[in-house]
């Protein structure tokens, strides 16, 4: 189907884009790589009266270290998260997450600010992220501010607490500590589909090998991206030994809030979220302790 | 609605003209400038059937606007024949039969045609990866994997005459 009509400017610069979307409110729309816009437009789901085309600003591609701190541009496209040695070898549950999204021709334009902004509980990143505890750099009129993960979605399905005039211009990720590892795992019907369910697990131990640190995030079992704040509670302070992984697990099952759908009943899939949370912290575990 | 003015290199050629903001690249490919190489198999970005390079890079062209297109350099299907000759991958699905109706073939051979400037050597799994974006209804994909195999093999060869230049190669 053909979109319905709408206005279209490129912005060639940050500046231009928020003074763009300052200019219009919540009648314009970013259009990053376009992977999940297009679609609602094409389906007249979506109808932007403008749309800020972002995609020549390649000051926002970009993945580095800095002070701690894993910088990457929202306009970060999934192929080349996949492809950074820096990712494969520092944050591996990053390559994870991007290599199962879609396939590899949409990968090729699909960014990770526009997998975030778009706030899809399908999405893979946003379990990931809450996993890690990210922290997004919101760019508007008056500036940046930072928005910690968990702040970033809301109570509904495909909304987040970025303004209208605002930008996601950068996802933060703290550096690994020196016994911390991650994993994300996704259970698809076939291949490029979105998650029957997808967990992620991060944690950090101490040197005594307790948890000092523990991330879990799971994708497409409820109506936004989830963090089972009670399964990271169990983990916490634990050894992180087989017994505590299971009742972690069985724990974030029952975080879950999926409905029956095309990809399955409610009962599999919260079955696949304690079979994928246990396999996720073992990988992050051996990850942790040195392992692959 | 606004109308854009766009000039766009495709197959080493240069094409102009006007388009609405929504108009899809795909459709502006086919409709506007009689491309029908390029399909359109689905509603959903998923079937990979409109597949082109864009500066290189393969993307489906219903998910993209031809608005974005604005400057860049495509290459679609028809731009693989050179003088009259077929690229290797179009031999290599004639030679090999990896195709039936046809319909997926130029989304496919430009999937392909993507993985084998970014990996010259695939392995058969990276070639099923590669083209995992692409459906097939017919062939059941061993006479795809086989032909890519064979273009790969043969764009390894020396060549007499190289793959030309602006054909979207290297990247942006
Ligand atoms: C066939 C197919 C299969 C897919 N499968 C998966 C999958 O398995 N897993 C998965 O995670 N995703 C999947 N996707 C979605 C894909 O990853 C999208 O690309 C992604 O969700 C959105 O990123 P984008 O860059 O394309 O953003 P766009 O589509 O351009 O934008 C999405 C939304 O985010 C907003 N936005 C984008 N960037 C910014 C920004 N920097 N600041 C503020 N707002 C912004 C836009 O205004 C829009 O509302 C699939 C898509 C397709 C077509
Ligand atoms: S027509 Fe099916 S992916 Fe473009
Ligand atoms: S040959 Fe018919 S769809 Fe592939």
């Amino acid at each position: 189907m053909i979109p319905g009509p709408f206005d279209y400017q490129v912005a060639s610069s940050v500046a231009e884009a928020i003074a763009l979307l300052d200019q219009h409110g919540a009648d314009a729309k970013v259009l990053a790589g376009g992977h999940s816009l297009i679609p609602l437009l094409r389906f007249r789901l979506a109808s932007p009266a403008v749309l800020v085309d972002i995609n020549r600003l390649r000051d926002l591609e970009y993945m580095q270290e800095a002070d701690g701190t894993l910088h990457i541009g929202a306009l970060t496209r999934e192929v080349d998260l996949e492809a950074s040695d820096l990712i494969r070898r520092r944050y591996p549950i990053l390559a994870d997450t991007a290599r199962v999204i879609a396939d590899p021709v949409v990968r090729n334009w699909a960014t990770i600010g526009g997998n975030l902004a778009h706030a899809d509980p399908a999405n893979d990143h946003p379990a990931t992220m809450l996993a890690l505890g990210a922290q997004l750099v919101a760019t508007g009129p008056t500036g940046q501010r930072l928005i910690p993960i968990e702040q970033f979605f809301t109570d509904s399905s495909f909304e987040t607490t970025l303004q209208p005039n605002e930008l996601l211009t950068e996802i933060r990720i703290p550096a690994p500590a020196e016994r911390s590892g991650g994993a994300y795992l996704k259970l698809e019907r076939k291949v490029g589909d979105y998650a029957i369910a997808g967990v992620a697990a991060y944690v950090v131990l101490d040197g005594a090998g307790h948890v000092t640190y523990a991330g879990i995030g799971l994708t497409n079992v409820g109506p936004t991206p989830i963090k089972a704040r009670a399964a990271e509670q169990l983990l916490r302070g634990s050894t992180l030994d087989d017994a505590v992984i299971a009742q972690a697990a069985r724990q974030a099952a029952a975080e879950a809030q999926p409905v029956s759908d095309l990809r399955g009943p409610a009962d599999y899939k919260r079955a696949m979220v304690e079979t994928l949370t246990m396999r996720a912290l073992r990988q992050a575990r051996s990850r942790a302790t040195g392992g692959a | 609605m606004s109308i854009h003015h766009i000039r766009v290199t495709i197959n080493g050629k240069l094409y102009e003209g006007d388009v609405e903001a929504r108009t899809l690249l795909v459709h502006w490919l086919r409709d506007s400038l009689r491309l029908t190489g390029t399909h359109i198999g689905c509603d959903t970005s998923s079937c990979g059937a409109c597949t082109i390079l864009v500066d290189g890079k393969a993307v489906k062209s219903c998910t993209m606007l031809a608005v974005q297109a604005d400057g860049r350099e495509l290459l679609t299907v028809e731009g693989l024949e050179q003088n009259g000759k077929l690229h290797p991958l179009q031999e290599g699905f004639h030679v090999e039969h990896a195709l039936q109706c046809g319909y997926c073939t130029p989304g496919m051979m430009m999937a392909a045609l993507a993985l084998l400037k970014r990996n010259p050597d695939p392995s058969e799994q990276e070639i099923r990866e590669g083209i995992s974006g692409n459906l097939c209804r017919c062939t059941g994909y061993v006479n795809i994997v086989k032909a890519i195999q064979y273009a790969a093999q043969k764009l390894r060869e020396p060549q007499p005459e190289q793959v030309p230049a602006g054909s979207g190669g290297g990247g942006e």
